[in-house]
């Protein structure tokens, strides 16, 4: 008997009955489950992604043309301005930590739930407000200073808009560091007796360092903001060099978060990530070891790396070389992840189906924004091109062909855990295709545009500029009609897809060992850890005689005594 | 038959054998304090982010405090931070009390606690309402006030807290040495604020 098979019905037990979906009224409430919390978060960030995507097409449609002739160019300062800050701050950072972390870290780690379900609904909640007010900044004229909000500029530029930008990103800044205080302590308090931190999923491993990062670095942007509000709101000047204050201190503050903000935006993914391709490569991970602690190196390296977002700010000689050799540094533990998932993946029984090629394809599109970022990193070319589309290219390979794709990956993955039912495969091989065609088009050509000169942030532009720009336009075109076949697959799957088992993909975590949804309270009985989670491919015919569940659970149970 | 991947001691059936910690059949585990000090940890780096602030700007500056700035009375301030600094001893006797089941003796440790915080706040208004500058009159003037005014903002939480443990204590048996998490939270927290102070003071008033 192969060990998969013993852990799928040990785990199981008698209750054969499955969770039915439930009552669909539970995810428009204030539910302490982690499960429901963790879709109502996925569902909602998605509902915002479709948003800031429709602001997103709106600019590439202003850029299709040299000329500003789409809509003004205030708007279209709002509108890059609102599309950075929904995408980071209500797609991303609480799809990937709030999302896939509460869904997934009570089940992987055999929790019934989270350490605090209210706080956790509580945290949820802080969403959809924070969410409206941010969209409601429109009719008063919305934030255009970039979602930087660098002083000056974004004290004379619009008050009532960027006063409630400031808002918006303080409610969300407070939900996410509730959410990051209960994954912390759920993490290293509510592990199933017997897993120790190296029998962890690596998803756990990197939510852990996420975690950490979010404590440390988002309540140095909340008191940035709450020095540029009252400079905004009260008269005073703490970056206001005209009343002797020092914009570059906001700069520092702001980067201190918004640089580790980048990995609490790729480390989920990277975690994820990590527990797909052994499942559809059906092998162990390369270098676990590596992984987990390479998640933690990330988190502590992203802590002091800031002041590389600032070599034009008028940082001395000595800190941008020091700050140039601590971010290039960072490529190593990435490059460790990459290459343990390459070789994780290198002679496997590749099962490419829609979520093992976005996890293919987020490491290679990752790979294209890592090595332009060690570019990124380097003082003289980063002077070079600083505030050119060459850095709009490196983050939206970082942001959307690492970010967006590992979500996609991990939805495909876990949509029959989550829903209970399977998901087209035809059409999320469509999906897969128009997401990738589209997004290469789309930010391929900005690398050029950027070393030639294009500035970012602009309404117009030089006309020689006009060829590559149109390819990126139709390209972000491709993007906006890929999410239809996904969009509308996800809800006919939901609603009519053929029954998942348990265990559709045949994995070892512990998520899988339950029914597909998880009841309330995620396992029918205690879940036992028969395997690591990894061990895929090991073949124990050899052992000996062959024993039923029953001979197996008995002697188990004789060791116990 | 083994499987080798088992290492028989952590899996779940032996630890239960060996521990009875079955705290899965039980009510959900309780992590409240752990969560508190974790969330400190966030709101510390509030503090000290507004500190790093306050120390560039301070560094940046040719003359600091900027020239004109009056000078400050350090009397006032002194009393406050040493009345502060004592309620975080008294707090502790009363955390203390609670875990002797003396209910009536963690109810006067508290009460003064929440005085002793309110005589602060007091102090602290007392101190803005006699300053010779404002919240714009220069970089120092502003850090001054952003910085005290958020920590009082602090203090006047805790005390909430304070009071809401009193109240609480009220009810009979709703506090014992078994059961204070409440206590203690507020105890945390109100060291929490304690030790904010002192950096705080340090860096307004002294250096």
């Amino acid at each position: 008997m192969t060990q998969l098979q013993v852990t799928d019905s040990a785990n199981l037990g008698n209750t054969a009955e499955t969770n039915t979906g439930g009552d669909w009224r539970k995810y428009f409430g204030f539910s302490t489950d982690h499960k429901v919390i963790g879709i109502q978060y996925l569902v909602t960030t998605f509902v915002f992604y479709l948003i800031g995507g429709a602001l997103a097409a709106a600019v590439r449609t202003e850029l299709a043309t040299p000329d500003s002739d789409f809509v003004s160019r205030e708007l279209y300062n709002s509108f890059f301005t609102i599309h950075a800050t929904i995408m980071i701050f209500l797609w991303i950072v609480p799809a990937g930590t709030g999302g896939f972390g509460n869904y997934l870290i009570p089940l992987m780690i055999g929790a019934k739930d989270m350490a605090f379900p209210k706080l956790n609904a509580v945290a949820f909640w802080m969403i959809p407000p924070g969410g409206i007010l941010l969209l409601s900044s429109f009719f008063v004229g919305a934030a255009g200073s970039g979602w930087t909000s660098y002083p000056p500029l974004s004290l004379i530029n619009g008050q009532a808009g960027e006063f409630i930008w400031i808002l918006s990103v303080l409610l969300l800044g407070t939900s996410s560091i509730l959410g990051a205080v209960n994954f912390l302590v759920t993490l290293l308090k509510m592990r199933l007796p017997g897993m120790g931190l190296h029998q962890m999923p690596l998803f756990c491993w990197a939510m852990l360092s996420v975690s950490a990062l979010v404590l440390v670095s988002t309540p140095v942007l909340a008191g940035a903001l709450i020095l540029l509000s009252f400079d905004l709101v009260a008269g005073t000047a703490f970056f206001n060099p005209t009343g002797g204050g020092d914009p570059v201190v906001y700069q520092h503050m702001f980067w201190f978060y918004s640089h580790p903000a980048v990995y609490i935006m790729i480390l989920p993914m990277f975690g994820m990530i990590s527990d797909i391709l052994p499942v559809h490569a059906r092998k162990p991970i390369f270098g676990y070891r590596a992984i987990a602690y390479s998640s933690l190196a990330i988190s502590f390296l992203g802590l002091i790396v800031w002041a590389h977002h600032m070599f034009t700010s008028g940082t001395p000689a000595w800190l941008r070389m020091f700050f140039m050799i601590a971010t290039m540094v960072i490529a190593i533990p990435t490059g460790i992840k990459v290459f343990s998932w390459l070789a994780t993946i290198w002679g496997g029984k590749l099962d490419l189906n829609s979520a093992m090629l976005f996890g293919m394809g987020f490491v290679s599109m990752f790979v294209i924004g890592g090595l332009s970022g060690i570019m990124l990193a380097s003082v003289p070319v980063d002077i070079h091109v600083h505030d050119t589309y060459f850095v709009v290219a490196h983050l939206h390979y970082v942001l959307f062909g690492g970010s967006v794709f590992g979500l996609y990956a991990g939805l495909y993955h876990w949509f029959p855990k989550m829903t209970g039912r399977m998901v087209n495969e035809t059409w999320g091989r469509i999906h897969f295709a128009l997401t990738l065609i589209g997004f290469n088009l789309c930010f391929l050509p900005m690398h050029k545009l950027g070393l030639e000169g294009m500035p970012r942030r602009v309404a117009e532009y030089d006309p020689k500029f006009a060829g590559l720009n149109l390819m990126a336009t139709v390209g972000a075109y491709i993007l906006a009609v890929s999410t239809i076949p996904f969009v509308i697959n996800a809800v006919w799957s939901w609603m009519y897809g053929p029954k998942a088992s348990a265990n559709p993909w045949k994995a070892l975590t512990l998520e899988w060992m339950t029914s597909s949804p998880p009841p309330v309270e995620n396992f029918h009985e205690e879940p036992i850890l028969w395997t690591g989670p990894y061990d895929y491919g090991i073949d124990f015919e050899e052992e000996g005689e062959e024993k039923s569940v029953e001979e197996l659970l008995a002697e188990v149970k004789v060791d116990v005594g | 038959m083994q499987i080798p991947t088992i290492d028989e001691s952590k899996t779940a059936l032996n630890y239960h054998g060996a521990a009875e910690a079955a705290s899965h059949h039980e009510a959900h585990p309780d992590h409240r304090i752990f969560g508190i000090i974790v969330f400190l940890v966030a709101e510390g780096m509030i503090f000290l982010g507004l500190f790093a602030a306050y120390l560039t700007f301070r560094a940046v500056a040719p003359v600091w405090p900027p020239e004109g700035t009056p000078e400050r009375e350090l009397l006032l301030p002194g009393i406050n931070t040493a009345i502060l600094i004592a309620s975080s001893f008294v707090i502790h006797k009363g955390d203390t009390a609670v875990k002797n089941n003396n209910v009536a003796s963690l109810r006067t440790w508290f009460l003064i606690t929440a005085i002793m915080g309110a005589i602060f706040l007091a102090g602290q208004v007392y101190e803005y309402s006699h300053l010779e500058f404002g919240l714009k009159t220069n970089l120092y003037a502003s850090t001054f006030y952003v910085l005290t005014g958020f920590h009082g903002m602090h203090v006047c939480f805790g005390i909430l807290l304070i009071l809401g443990v009193l109240w609480r204590s009220l009810k009979q048996g709703h506090y014992s040495s078994k059961n204070h998490f409440g206590v203690e939270a507020a105890e945390v927290y109100w060291h929490f604020v304690d030790i904010v102070w002192i950096v705080l003071f340090l860096l307004l008033y002294i250096l």
